[in-house]
């Protein structure tokens, strides 16, 4: 995607230009903003975007690397921030820090803000809630229950983008009980 | 008007209205008062620049006009969007280099998509970026 990276994602996904993927995201935000008119509701609706893309993306994850299957939270962590995002956003995030539980994961570059800069009365948005919204819906593919949010966001002026994961419980296959 | 330092004032005009102001003072500051002699004579450098922007190719236009020892340097974007600067110091590599750099940061601004093209650029970070280029090839 990022026109600076190197050769193919791996697994090959198709490359777009960078800024091109950039603009049409701010455009996506500024008209739900225009339509919504609060950055609450601007920011639950970008998560909910970002879960409905995040239980389709998952399938194509798992198609076209050969990841085996994650075991737990930690393996599911470490695959997200290493292949997930070099593969589908073009960057590398690293896994900060992690435990059972919980996991904080720091993205090097962010593309989807190259550009913005977050005027003062829009201060309450919080512009990447598509990403915590994608891995919500990934992992909830895989039968782990997840919260996401930005704990560091470098719009509000922190120094990097920080991703704040956090289990909520394994939940076990449901079978269609049913057999008719 | 007695001065003791160099008079600037930045200004970017858009479709119709201008759509950033700055003045740049070397030292002290001493009034803070709008100076409209300023503001008069880059209005009626409009017409000028209109007719500059047809005999060049290259967005810089240079000097346009002036009134008195007060001169008018000028660049055009290619969307027709002008950057107007007022100076009563003879400096064209420094305004040319100024005016090149401001229009990188003119196009960032430009591509945030919480910007409309139209509405004046409240940025601080762009102001502040202003004034430091204007530090670097002006002063």
């Amino acid at each position: 995607m990022s026109s600076k990276a190197k050769g193919a994602s791996p697994g090959g996904g198709d490359r777009i230009n960078s800024e091109l993927f950039t603009l049409t995201y701010g455009a996506l935000v500024r008209h739900l903003l225009l339509d919504l008119e609060s950055p609450e509701e601007v920011n639950k609706q970008l998560d909910k975007m970002g879960q409905n893309i995040g239980i389709r993306l998952v399938d194509d994850f798992l198609a076209k690397t050969n990841t085996g299957r994650c075991r737990n939270f930690r393996e599911a962590a470490k695959t997200i921030a290493e292949t997930g995002f070099r593969m589908f956003l073009g960057c590398s995030a690293k896994v900060t820090q992690i435990d059972d539980k919980e996991c904080k994961m720091v993205l090097s570059e962010n593309p989807l803000t190259d550009f913005v800069e977050l005027p003062e009365k829009l201060q309450p948005l919080s512009y990447c809630s598509l990403l915590c919204g994608v891995i919500r819906g990934a992992l909830e593919q895989i039968s782990m229950k997840v919260e996401c949010e930005i704990s560091k966001d470098p719009l509000k002026g922190d120094e990097r983008f920080e991703l704040h994961m956090r289990l909520v419980e394994y939940v076990n296959e449901e079978y269609p009980f049913k057999d008719d | 008007m007695p001065r003791d330092s160099t008079t600037l004032t930045f200004v970017i005009v858009g479709e119709e209205t201008p759509i950033y102001e700055c003045e740049i003072k070397a030292g002290a500051k001493r009034e803070e008062t709008v100076n409209y002699l300023h503001e008069f004579v880059l209005h009626a450098s409009l017409d000028n620049i209109d007719e500059a922007i047809w005999t060049t190719q290259s967005c810089y236009l240079k000097q346009v006009d002036r009134y008195y020892d007060l001169t008018v340097s000028a660049y055009a974007t290619s969307s027709l969007v002008k950057f107007l600067l007022l100076h009563d110091s003879k400096n064209d590599d420094g305004i040319r280099n100024f005016f090149h750099d401001i229009h990188e940061y003119y196009i960032k601004i430009m591509l945030n998509p919480f910007h409309t093209p139209t509405t004046k650029i409240k940025s601080k970070p762009f102001d502040e970026k202003v004034k430091l280029l204007a530090q670097k090839y002006l002063l």
